[in-house]
């Protein structure tokens, strides 16, 4: 089996499944309880947390949640009714994941003024982004790394450029796709752990001291009541490991890159989707004349997995190949390769073959 | 109880239909629990075996067995008359509370109970419309007819008729082969043959890679609802891609879909004369898609050996879709995963082919070795009730 779809999902890693195991051995207790397994419990937490924030090279605090979607929910939509009496207009773009589009809908529903900025309009998008923000600003939020082509959006510039504008304009980042592979910068973070070689289920929050963030869903008050529920510790504790595992600097991720845009080049009509200076691990490309769902099914037969965002397919095109100015018969030919630190070059090799098998079967 | 609809006409034949009924019915209760269920004079007997059954469900799943047109549920009380009245108005309660008319109608077997039926009837006639004031006592029109019978093993008292399905015993009047799609028609297409009490087996064909994994299992889990009304179901499923490959490579792609129902077709011939099957069955409606005008559908009959049954021919989509509704396949139809015939689509179907065109057109290759091959290549999956 070949899996190329990382940025979908990642297998998990033996660090964390052996922390998970260990912790529900031994250190299952509820950390809200007032005996010594509680107490083992909470210390698990802690720790798992301050890793994380070592890792992010800050400070501040760490939620943990079952994933990126709920991280994005809370930030927006807690910030979003936090700050509302300062202002109501936010700023996104159209590149977002639904987890963070959709609410954005909702918001725009009740009443805020959301603008969304797209990628092909602005030639500098973190200057456009700033530029968006005024006094009535109180929330912008935007992806670190594209999922679907890999594009990178610098939180540095655009964080450092809004605070400078508007101070009490909260941040928040969508991390998923760029931690532990760039540095991230913002008020709010959101992380996933299934994508770093940790278990579905489980995610974090960041969160920089001084932001206010009011809660959305009410119960016994963990997590400074912000996220009410009992604690995942056995899956935070796969969090810990997972990231403990991961690499400062993943060299394979360019070589591996560069393999396959090589392989690519010899092939005809394939359009490369991801820019040039996007993310290593993810290569969006379209072959055209090929539907990329039946691309995908070839593959899969010679057990190779990668993604492909094809009108007819269960994962829907979004807004997004639009915003970046791809085509619709370009993007329903766009298959996304993405890699994780396991991959090797002979796997390139074998799909750069297969796909050129596929090619002579399927293009019309 | 169960009561049959026209096995009553079937005369001589008449207790093979009944004794096929009642095997039907032991086999889809089977895994409910314990019943017993006899025969006598038109009625089907079902009694629950277990103190704890679930009487809903097996009232539910018995008006779903083709061949039943009505069941009743039945209190089994004392046969003393006391009890009866005792217990009968409490049992009552939900049909007669919706009913503005009533009569009650007494039947004795047992002929040793001390009251007679008229005595039966007015006893526990009274007493209901005491408990029930609003009732109007009818004999002619009521709204709903309180059945008494005294029996053997006790006084079985029921009121509300539910309507069941109607048809015949599946499997009473010989088997068909359904040619199996993942779209909205060919289920229902299945249903409606199956009412009429034929066994049905099922053939699909599957294109991958064009086609996913998830399509096919979209058309397993039709195989397994349609269980609930058709009985066991053997789906037979055939690896179509090489010839839909060499049709589109071959021919005028405006034929696409008319030679490649035939070829269908040809392949379902085989498996019709391999499972005894005496006729095909398709979801063909007139007019609702391109391939589906009259001249399609005589170029396309012209390559089955034998007769296919095209049951929606006269239905618009909206009872089509009714009856989808209904057998709760319409969800699972509507989900948008695509089966072979919507792959390849041509852009100008030809609606009005004649068929020496279409056969010229099939000639220009030679599919029979690609048919055998998809034949050899079948998998077969049995869905058990």
């Amino acid at each position: 089996m070949i899996y190329l779809d990382n940025a979908a999902t990642t297998k998990p890693c033996s660090e964390a499944a052996e922390a998970a195991v260990k912790c529900a051995s031994r250190c299952f207790g509820n950390p809200s309880s007032l005996h010594h397994m509680g107490v083992e419990a909470e210390k698990a937490i802690t720790s798992a947390k301050k890793t994380l924030l070592n890792r992010l090279g800050k400070e501040g605090e760490i939620f943990f949640t079952s994933g990126a979607t709920e991280s994005n929910n809370m930030a927006i939509f807690g910030i979003a009714e936090a700050m509302k009496r300062r202002g109501n207009r936010i700023v996104t773009t159209d590149i977002e994941h639904p987890s963070v589009s959709e609410p954005m809908k909702k918001l725009s529903e009740r009443g805020f003024d959301v603008i969304s900025l797209k990628p092909k309009d602005h030639t500098d998008l973190e200057r456009a982004i700033i530029d968006a923000v005024d006094e009535k600003t109180i929330l912008i939020s935007f992806m670190a790394v594209n999922n679907e082509i890999g594009f990178i959006i610098d939180t540095k510039k655009v964080y450092h450029g809004v605070k400078r504008k508007n101070p009490y304009c909260a941040v928040h980042v969508d991390g998923v796709q760029g931690f532990c592979k760039l540095p991230l910068y913002g008020d709010t973070i959101s992380l996933s752990g299934h994508k770093i070689h940790c278990f579905k289920g489980i995610g974090a929050l960041y969160k920089n001291k001084d932001t206010r963030l009011l809660p959305m869903a009410f119960g016994g008050g963990q997590q400074g009541g912000l996220r009410s529920g009992t604690e995942p510790v056995e899956l935070a504790a796969a969090f810990e490991a997972a990231v403990k595992a991961y690499p400062e600097n993943v060299t394979v991720f360019s070589a591996l890159r560069h393999r396959l845009t090589g392989h690519l080049e010899g092939l005809n009509r394939i359009i490369i989707n991801s820019p040039e200076n996007g993310i290593d691990n993810i290569l969006n490309f379209s072959v055209l004349g090929v539907r990329s769902e039946i691309m995908l099914h070839f593959l899969e037969e010679k057990g190779i997995y990668v993604s492909s965002g094809s009108a007819c397919s269960k994962g829907k095109i979004g807004s997004a190949p639009d915003a970046f100015g791809i085509s619709a018969e370009r993007a329903d030919s766009a298959v996304r390769v993405s890699f994780c630190r396991n991959n090797t070059e002979k796997e390139i090799d074998i799909l750069a073959e297969a796909l050129e098998e596929g090619i002579k079967r399927f293009r019309r | 109880m169960a009561k049959y609809g026209e096995i009553a006409l079937k005369g001589l034949n008449r207790s093979n239909f009944e004794d096929l009924l009642v095997k039907n019915i032991r086999r889809r209760l089977d895994k409910l629990g314990k019943y017993d269920v006899t025969r006598r004079q038109s009625t089907i007997y079902i009694i629950p075996v277990d103190e704890n059954s679930d009487l809903d469900a097996a009232v539910k799943k018995v008006s779903h067995v083709f061949g039943i047109a009505a069941v009743q549920r039945s209190a089994v009380l004392p046969k003393d008359m006391n009890e009866i009245i005792k217990q009968s108005v409490p049992y009552l309660k939900d049909t007669l509370e919706r009913a503005r008319s009533f009569k009650v109608e007494a039947k004795r077997a047992d002929k040793t109970f001390p009251f007679t039926s008229p005595q039966i009837q007015q006893e526990l006639g009274g007493a209901l419309s005491d408990a029930y004031p609003h009732l109007v006592t009818d004999v002619h029109n009521p709204d709903v007819t309180v059945l008494v019978e005294i029996r053997d093993k006790g006084a079985y008292v029921n009121a509300e008729k539910i309507t069941a399905v109607g048809g015949m015993p599946v499997g009473s009047n010989g088997n068909a082969l359904l040619l199996l799609s993942g779209g909205i028609d060919s289920p229902v297409a299945a249903y409606m043959m199956a009412k009429r009490g034929l066994r049905v087996d099922a053939i699909h064909f599957q294109s991958p890679p064009y086609t996913s994994e998830r399509a096919l299992m979209k058309v397993e889990t039709l195989c397994e609802k349609l269980t609930e009304y058709c009985g066991s179901i053997r789906f037979y499923c055939v690896p179509f891609t090489e010839i839909q490959e060499a049709l589109r490579d071959n021919c005028d792609n405006d034929y696409f879909t008319v030679i490649m129902r035939r070829l269908m077709l040809k392949i379902a011939n085989t498996i019709c004369e391999r499972s005894h099957c005496s006729a095909l069955i398709t979801g063909e409606s007139v007019g609702q898609v391109a391939s589906q005008t009259l001249a399609a559908i005589a170029c396309t009959d012209k390559a089955a050996n034998y007769p296919v049954l095209r049951p929606l021919v006269g239905m618009d989509k909206k009872e089509i879709v009714e009856t989808a509704r209904k057998i709760d396949t319409f969800e699972t139809s509507i989900l948008p995963y695509e089966d072979c015939c919507t792959v390849f689509t041509p852009k100008h179907p030809k609606t009005k082919p004649l068929i020496e065109d279409v056969l010229k057109e099939e000639a220009k290759f030679d599919f029979e070795p690609l048919i055998k091959k998809a034949i050899e290549g079948i998998t077969i999956k049995d869905f058990k009730i």
